[in-house]
């Protein structure tokens, strides 16, 4: 007999413990990760943040910002005090104070003064690679969505810049040191010793020689467009396949051709899409290591990458400080101690707000342009 | 000499086409008179789009679509011919979408597309062709204040008539309209009706149409196409009063589709 109570149960529900267990888990681990990212943040603020900001007017250390790094000198006077100063200080209080005994000195490369040239250098690779990879990228979508017939060999095409972005990045640094830094032709009229295949040209003594760009700003630039161009292809065309279909057909029913339709009725609709894309390129081109390495990145140099040049263009053959490399070589190619943390978190710090800013950048002019390309 | 409105402006002959191989079309053969309306009806996937779109070449763009044989004429001129200004054509034959499609730009900017295209620059130029092309899809004097604001503002049958204003823009001989009202309610439908009817003293008007309601109110001439083939072909007022053929009959009594 069908009895109504029986779907009233007794005591706990069904697999209580069970459930109970499984979501407790799960929640436990999520916020896991959340303090896990809390700490990291947290870490480079309260460490970095005494590097940035000051207690007097303008609240924030301007020479860190803007000055050269240099090596920290750290001693004990006759009095006992601590001080550490930066090599041009240095010399000034001894000077000041000469023939006074210093006590318990030691130095730190690179920890003291500022870290314009980084913030400088990273700012021209992070520029420069993505001019570099948005023309290369933005090209090959617009082939691949507009033009290219869907084909096995198409296919093999888009699988195999796929299959780019599955490259660890010091494998691309290798690839732009053997190609960038060392083969690549340029036109000279002193060929280097080591170039490996010299073509004379008939003008004057000029010949083209494949001698590569060596360690320089273009080298590091091409080297990290490469990375990223995947990225920027595969999430432009689908941008650009995004544009609806009416806007070609109605170009096109009106006279224009293929490259008038791209040009004034698909590119400006899909660029916020192709922005977006290159918004996560932007931050992964400014935080990597590896590629530079080889191919554009010194620990020091004196002079700001456009310091001392004859003509403007001379800056793409410069070498920069970077600084993701700036950290790595404060972290783990000096000494560490508690004054060289000063400059490593402050570093961290700035590159942090940079990357941000960057991206918020790129966010503001992407919601911009949405709002006017609508449809 | 021949007299432009008692002309017939296109000639489709023996036409047979193909996407990637699947036939759409057989042998279709008809004539279409100048200056008149002339809807295709049938329902759906019998080639009827697939034909309109023939006429300007709109078809060339899909990969593996073709014309197999037969010839497609506007004005005595086969427009399959290699050596057909392909932009120019399409000047001459406008085209008007089912899905109004105006480009996500100002009124003003889609009127004039198609002459700033084609190279026109002058800024008094193009105004005054942009008046004349609005004046003459019915819609200057609800949008003469707002020119420059955007055209997705407007409500469907304002942009499906900005969309027919842009086609006439470019002055064609001939206006190819796809199934023109099918996203449109009955009140807009009605007055892109009365615009065509006034149109059709400059134009030739080609329409599809699912509404055989449409074709009877205001086509001159009805094709009626079944399975890719042209089953029927004659004045209107025949073709719906007295068809010669049983599909068409069991068509437009509402038998089928």
């Amino acid at each position: 007999m069908f009895n109504p109570e029986s779907i009233i149960r007794k005591g706990r529900p069904k697999g209580y413990l069970r459930e109970t267990l499984v979501r407790s888990f799960l929640r436990g681990i999520t916020y896991l990760i959340v303090i896990i990212a809390l700490m990291i943040f947290g870490k480079i603020l309260i460490d970095g943040a005494p590097a940035i900001f000051t207690s007097k007017f303008p609240f924030v250390d301007i020479e860190f910002l803007t000055a050269k790094n240099e090596t920290l000198h750290v001693f004990d006077d006759a009095q006992g005090t601590r001080h550490q100063l930066p090599a041009s200080k240095y010399s000034d209080y001894v000077n000041a104070h000469a023939g006074a005994t210093l006590y318990n000195e030691q130095t730190f490369s690179y920890s003291g003064g500022g870290i314009a040239g980084p913030i400088v250098g990273t700012a021209l690779l992070t520029i420069g690679s993505m001019i570099l990879a948005l023309f290369f990228g933005v090209s090959a979508a617009i082939y691949l969505a507009e033009y290219a017939k869907q084909s096995p060999f198409i296919h093999a095409v888009r699988l195999a810049i796929l299959n780019l972005a599955g490259i660890p990045s010091i494998v691309f640094g290798l690839f732009g040191f053997s190609v960038f830094v060392l083969a690549v032709p340029i036109i000279t009229n002193t060929p280097s010793d080591r170039s490996m295949l010299t073509i004379p040209l008939m003008v004057g003594n000029y010949v083209l020689s494949f001698q590569g760009w060596n360690s320089s700003l273009i080298a590091g630039c091409a080297t990290l467009a490469c990375m990223i161009l995947p990225v920027i292809i595969t999430a432009s065309e689908e941008s650009l396949r995004a544009v609806p279909q009416g806007f070609r057909d109605a170009s096109l029913a009106m006279g224009g051709t293929r490259w008038q339709t791209i040009r004034k009725c698909v590119l400006p609709y899909s660029l916020p899409g192709i922005l977006t894309s290159s918004l996560l390129a932007i931050a992964r081109v400014a935080g990597e290591t590896a590629p530079i390495m080889f191919t554009a990145a010194v620990a020091a140099k004196d002079d700001l990458p456009w310091q001392g040049l004859s003509n403007p263009f001379g800056v793409l053959s410069s070498q920069v400080q970077a600084l993701p490399y700036h950290i790595y070589t404060l972290a783990a190619r000096i000494p560490n101690s508690e004054y060289t943390e000063r400059a490593q978190y402050g570093s961290v710090f700035v590159f942090l707000v940079l990357v941000a800013s960057l991206s918020f950048g790129s966010m503001i002019l992407r919601a911009k342009l949405r709002k006017k390309l609508k449809w | 000499m021949v007299n432009p409105v008692q002309d017939t402006a296109i000639h489709i002959d023996n036409v047979c086409f193909a996407y990637s191989g699947k036939q759409a079309l057989h042998d279709v053969s008809l004539e279409i008179p100048s200056h008149k309306i002339t809807a295709f009806i049938g329902p759906s996937g019998c080639g009827k789009s697939t034909l309109l779109r023939c006429i300007n070449r709109i078809n060339d763009r899909i990969a593996g679509a073709r014309i197999t044989s037969g010839t497609v004429r506007i004005h005595e001129i086969d427009i399959y011919r290699k050596d057909i200004d392909i932009q120019e054509l399409r000047r001459r034959v406008g085209m008007v979408f089912q899905k109004y499609n105006p480009f996500a730009k100002s009124i003003y900017d889609n009127v004039v597309f198609g002459l700033k295209i084609a190279g026109m620059t002058k800024r008094s130029e193009l105004d005054a062709a942009a008046e004349a092309a609005l004046t003459g899809a019915a819609l200057w004097d609800e949008v003469k204040d707002r020119l420059h604001s955007s055209a997705l503002g407007l409500s469907g049958g304002q942009q499906q008539r900005l969309c027919i204003a842009r086609a006439i823009a470019n002055e064609p001989d001939i206006l190819l309209m796809d199934e023109p009202c099918a996203a449109l309610d009955p009140l807009a439908t009605l007055k892109i009706e009365e615009l065509m009817l006034e149109l059709k003293k400059k134009f030739t008007i080609v329409i599809v149409t699912h509404n055989m309601a449409q074709a009877s109110r205001c086509s001159d001439r009805t094709a009626f196409m079944y399975l890719g083939k042209l089953i029927e072909y004659g004045d209107t007022l025949q073709i719906f009063r007295n068809p010669s053929d049983k599909q068409t009959e069991a068509y437009i009594s509402g038998a089928f589709g």
